[in-house]
């Protein structure tokens, strides 16, 4: 059995993000960057498929020399194979898509695993876009994944509780919290991932579909204003959520 | 040029370790201390990790990441758990240590790839009643019988006694002080049951008795009358372990301290506006960085073969008391939560002051610096 897993390059969330001096991305210094957290439940996913069916997982990042680092995790954590499509900085959703597409077709693995979203930008795109681009069926947000007899078997989570769906590989699975406990590479194998090969292709798709205009910091939260307790303060606290707050 | 700075598969396996540290140690570390014992399964994965292995080559079963990635483990482990730390401390960087400096290639094949993946657990056992600083001091004796070594006497104060497999055991020979190999439940061979002590109460310590215990003769690590030799600088190399984890427990005091300062108010302000607080806070990073410093070019010294005993001695003491004034502080700042079990800031405190005793006293580190820097009529 063959897989996929797509994985990007993140800010580690403990990070202080602060938009950069072009107002257009963020400021870089000083930020830690890391394996998607959703992806590395994809990685895990993989490596727990092929320890049972045998085959290999291949994983893959959209990104810039930078996003060698991502490789090495996914490499020491026990993938067979890292690919880097090494172009510019990775800020659109179809501009990745496309050039997973890409490398997915020339390969044709039975299963592609990924995130169910990166936490930078947080589009939540690339299953539905990958799957659409390949022709290939796509299980989003998924906590518990079965393959058995050519098929894929997926739990996944609604709107208060859990949908079991199916559908026949090869196919696409968005990856959720719970479907694993992602491993630690072992020191050993942090130590061989070193000298392993990152095989770096050139990027089919060179365009954005969709351009960042600008970037901004959230808003300072406002001081909440506390009214009286009687019945009385009602009609000024409506007056107030509708005339101040503006949100009714 | 001189440079700092990690590698890349360095700085993986901090990131690494302090994910394990944060996930799997942090969220025990109080039941360890309360429950004096360090889970099994624990034990069980950090062996699976590597982590036993980091200091040690591949052909032994480590991973080839040298006293630096020792050092990085160390300093991870310790930022949850000093119990921990100090379990680890005494398994690698003494007890495996001892075999790996001193033994013969028989005896690292045969013991080595045990050690290193955790399948046996090491201690280190040379202190005794009369030989703790003065540790050339050992009543222990070894004596030839035909093909085997015959060891009476008593050691103190050894840390995994309770759970090693593993001794490296120094005791005096016609020719000085040798070391042996005593695997648990050789005959004549008793752990006794784990001290009560004040911090580190995870990490059990023992005596060792021995009555006749008979170890077979390529049980002896390196030469006859090597052993005090051995022990020196085996010693050296857990002097840079020790600080490390001392440097990870003040780094988590001080995020600790810093958070508890932003959050705590008095006079309708967070007590971080006050400049004593401040000031507080200051003098723990500053710490925190002359240890981080002096830790890591000694153990980039280490494992370039250029360092002498005395840089050891300086990393040990200064990390020590560094770790015992930053937990003060971390009190201080923390005030009557500080000194309340609800925090782990008190286990913090009791563990750091053991750091000032054990692995020689800082007053043995002084001699050392002393002697050395006499030696060398004062350069440095």
């Amino acid at each position: 059995m063959n897989i996929l897993v797509c994985i990007s390059r993140v800010p580690d969330t403990a990070s202080r993000i602060l938009v950069g001096s072009d107002g257009k991305n963020i400021d870089t210094q000083g930020i830690k960057f890391v394996v998607n957290p959703y992806d590395e439940f994809a990685i895990e996913e993989g490596l727990r498929l092929r320890e049972k069916n045998g085959g290999t997982v291949t994983a893959i990042v959209v990104g810039t020399e930078a996003s060698k680092d991502v490789l090495r995790t996914a490499l020491a954590m026990g993938v067979d194979k890292a690919v880097l499509v090494k172009g510019k900085e990775p800020d659109d959703s179809f501009y990745v898509a496309k050039n997973l597409a890409e490398y997915a077709k020339g390969i044709s693995p039975d299963l592609i695993l990924l995130g169910r979203q990166s936490v930078d930008y947080d589009s939540r795109q690339m299953a539905s876009a990958l799957g659409e681009l390949l022709g290939l069926p796509s299980i989003s947000v998924v906590s518990k994944l079965t393959i058995e007899n050519g098929k894929a078997t997926a739990e996944k989570d609604i709107e208060g509780g859990k949908e079991v769906v199916e559908a026949s590989l090869p196919c696409l699975i968005s990856c959720q919290k719970g479907l694993n406990d992602p491993r630690y590479p072992k020191l050993p194998d942090i130590m061989k991932a070193k000298s392993k090969p990152i095989e770096e292709i050139v990027p089919i798709e060179t365009q954005n579909k969709v351009t960042i205009l600008g970037m901004s910091m959230p808003s300072k939260k406002r001081v909440g204003k506390i009214l009286g307790a009687e019945d009385s303060d009602i009609d000024e606290l409506v007056k107030l959520l509708h005339e101040e707050a503006k949100v009714i | 040029m001189f440079k700092f700075g990690f590698t890349e598969e360095q700085l993986m396996l901090r990131d690494m370790v302090f994910d394990f540290a944060e996930n799997e140690l942090k969220p025990v570390a109080a039941k360890i201390d309360h429950d004096e014992k360090i889970p099994d399964e624990i034990i069980k994965k950090i062996g699976e990790l590597g982590l036993l292995g980091a200091a040690f080559p591949e052909e032994y079963g480590g991973s080839g990441f040298g006293e630096v990635g020792y050092c990085l483990v160390q300093e991870g482990i310790g930022s949850a758990c000093l119990s921990t730390a100090t379990f680890v401390g005494a398994h690698v960087s003494i007890g495996t240590n001892s075999i790996y400096i001193g033994g013969d290639e028989e005896l690292k094949q045969r013991y080595l790839p045990l050690l290193t993946s955790g399948q046996k657990i090491a201690a280190f056992a040379l202190t005794e009643q009369g030989a703790g600083s003065d540790a050339f001091n050992l009543k222990t004796k070894a004596e030839l019988d035909g093909n085997e070594w015959v060891i009476n006497g008593e050691k103190l104060w050894i840390t995994n006694g309770p759970i090693a497999d593993v001794f490296a055991v120094y005791a005096r020979t016609k020719k000085g002080i040798s070391a042996f190999v005593v695997e648990k439940g050789t005959p004549g061979f008793t752990p006794g049951a784990p001290e009560k002590k004040m911090g580190i109460k995870g990490s059990q310590t023992s005596t060792l008795t021995f009555d006749n215990v008979r170890v077979p003769k390529e049980n002896m690590i390196g030469r006859e009358g090597h052993g005090f030799l051995i022990a020196m600088k085996t010693l050296d190399a857990g002097r840079l372990g020790l600080g490390a984890a001392c440097l990870g427990g003040m780094k988590s005091l001080l995020k600790m301290t810093t958070q508890y300062a932003k959050e705590r108010k008095q006079f309708d302000q967070p007590i971080a506006n006050f400049q004593s607080v401040q000031n507080m806070l200051a003098e723990m990073a500053m710490e925190i960085y002359v240890v981080e410093s002096i830790l890591y070019r000694t153990a980039v010294d280490y494992d370039d073969k250029t360092m002498i005993g005395r840089q050891a001695a300086m990393v040990k003491h200064i990390a020590s008391e560094a770790s015992c004034k930053v937990a003060d502080l971390a009190m201080q700042v923390h005030g009557g939560m500080g000194f309340s079990k609800e925090l782990p800031i008190e286990r913090y405190y009791r563990d750091a002051r053991i750091n000032k005793i054990f692995e020689g006293t800082n007053e043995i580190q002084k001699g050392i610096i002393a002697r050395d820097v006499l030696k060398r009529n004062g350069q440095m």
